[in-house]
């Protein structure tokens, strides 16, 4: 990208190269323009307030939101230790966090399950106790979000925390900072535009969360069924309520990658 | 930054893209529709005892190949209307079959096999289920199938029926996660076919509804393809090899037409 600039005469002339990339490009937009032209445009508000549409939106905006709150609390200490840690250890904490990020969601959602399920590992003892149980919970639904958003956000603030000067760390201690001083009031306030981008990709995974969701939390309108497993329970009795969803998850999700280029890929 | 955060993308867009849909696509399902191979697509409830049948359908056709692929009824019944590439389709209850576009069946709707419900509980019992009124016990957790598919559907039917109000924990995609739930421990009871209760004997245990309480689903068969043997096919699940299979899988058989 930034060689561009610098670059004399294009490149980029032969058809050989524009076919296959042309391909590439349709491959993704016919679908999206597909979607657009099937939904019935006139009947939009209708099919937005049906029951499912409504409920399943309110439940990803509470799930989502919980999500970023413990993606926030838990995630900025995470990235900052990952950044400053020299403990042998440090490497390989990274390497685990990554893995939600390739893993199929779905083998999350298994994964979930063998730990915090009635006969899991966390789960068994938390209902023998305590009486407590996780699974067909809005707090599985979080739950199934956090694993899946969290390596998102610590990866991208991990990547501008470690960017930041290790001078800026010392003078503050040498002013006599503490360590959570020096992070919240030094730290975090420099690498924001990184917090920003790391929380929109957080949060747009969160919201598009599917496979461990259903298979870790279930689906019950209003209490589990998010967005994404409204679409797919409505696609079959209701296709264009699930069009309707399908069109404002579309352009959320258009939203949210508008805000990052405009302001932190430029 | 910008390179990182475009590799990120990237991985978001993979991830978030990972939307599974369970495809009634059977393997390979993108070879040529040959007069060799034919492609059936079945509710999920017939999984475990189409294989038989296809067996002795291939044992009357030498050089057949019969695929098959499973799945929820109504899911079949959209890819179809899709132009989800079948010959024969073969569901778990009427309704499901009424979305079939007119154009898409190539022949007569034969039913072929009828279904009662079950209660299946995990094998230790532990909420102590003995009865379809304990279903509406405090605390049970209960898994049901959703109402887009036909388990889902005969399920409403018996709560109306039998003036049950059950508090449900999720409304699962069709009778097999249904199973699985109970299979699994996470859920106390689920209502599933009796077929299922007795394919997975040695995983879940069964609680019987009485006749008069039990609702049934009539499970229907019908061409999709212009085939000759697509609608053999279809005739051959009326045979009287094909009948036998199904009683012994814990099917009512054919209804009286």
């Amino acid at each position: 990208m930034r060689a561009a600039s610098t670059r004399e005469r294009p490149t980029t002339g032969s058809w050989s190269l524009r076919v296959p990339a042309l391909i590439g490009i349709a491959f993704v937009v016919v679908p999206l323009v597909a979607l657009l032209a099937r939904t019935d445009w006139p009947q939009l508000g209708t099919h937005l307030s049906s029951p499912v549409v409504g409920q399943s939106l309110r439940l990803s905006a509470v799930t989502t939101s919980a999500t970023m709150m413990l993606v926030w609390l838990l995630g900025t200490p995470l990235a900052w230790l990952l950044a400053r840690s020299d403990h042998p250890l440090t490497a390989w904490a990274r390497a685990v966090i990554t893995v939600p990020l390739v893993l199929p969601p779905v083998v999350g959602g298994v994964a979930l399950l063998m730990a915090w399920g009635r006969r899991g590992v966390v789960g068994g003892p938390l209902e023998a106790w305590f009486g407590i149980t996780v699974p067909f919970t809005t707090v599985a639904v979080v739950m199934a979000e956090l694993f899946v958003a969290l390596p998102f956000y610590v990866v991208s603030v991990e990547g501008a925390m470690r960017g930041l000067d290790r001078r800026v760390d010392q003078v503050a201690a040498t002013l006599g900072a503490g360590p959570v001083r020096t992070f919240v009031h030094v730290v975090v306030p420099l690498v924001l535009p990184g917090i920003a981008a790391g929380s929109a990709l957080a949060w747009a995974r969160a919201l598009g969360e599917f496979g461990a969701t259903i298979t870790f939390a279930g689906s019950f309108p209003g209490r589990t069924q998010t967005a994404p497993l409204g679409v797919y329970a409505a696609l079959e009795q209701d296709p264009d309520a699930a069009l309707a969803l399908s069109v404002v998850m579309l352009a959320v999700s258009v939203l949210v990658l508008g805000g990052l280029r405009s302001r932190w890929l430029r | 930054m910008a390179g990182r955060l475009v590799g990120l993308l990237a991985a978001a867009s993979l991830t978030l893209t990972a939307c599974t849909r369970d495809a009634a696509q059977p393997d390979n399902a993108d070879e040529p529709q040959d007069g060799l191979t034919l492609t059936v697509l079945a509710a999920s409830s017939l999984t475990d005892v189409l294989e038989p049948v296809v067996d002795s359908f291939e044992g009357d056709h030498p050089g057949l190949t019969v695929r098959a692929g499973f799945s929820a009824s109504s899911t079949i019944v959209q890819q179809v209307n899709e132009g989800a590439p079948a010959d024969v389709v073969a569901l778990a209850g009427e309704a499901s079959l009424e979305p079939l576009e007119d154009g898409r069946r190539s022949g007569p709707v034969t039913l072929f096999a009828t279904n009662q419900l079950e209660i299946a509980v995990p094998v230790d019992n532990p909420a102590g289920v003995d009865d379809l009124d304990d279903l509406a016990a405090d605390g049970l957790t209960l898994v049901v199938c959703a109402e887009q598919v036909p388990c889902g559907q005969a399920t409403e039917r018996l709560f109306a029926q039998e003036g049950l109000q059950p508090d449900v924990a999720s409304y699962e995609s069709d009778v097999r996660a249904t199973l699985t739930k109970v299979e699994l421990g996470e859920a106390d009871a689920g209502l599933v076919y009796r077929t299922d209760v007795a394919a997975a004997a040695d995983r879940v245990a069964g609680v019987e509804i009485p006749e008069d309480r039990n609702v049934v689903n009539r499970y229907p068969a019908v061409a999709v393809s212009d085939r000759e043997l697509a609608q053999d096919f279809v005739d051959h699940l009326l045979s009287e090899h094909v009948q036998e299979r199904l009683v012994e899988a814990g099917f009512g058989p054919a209804p009286e037409r």
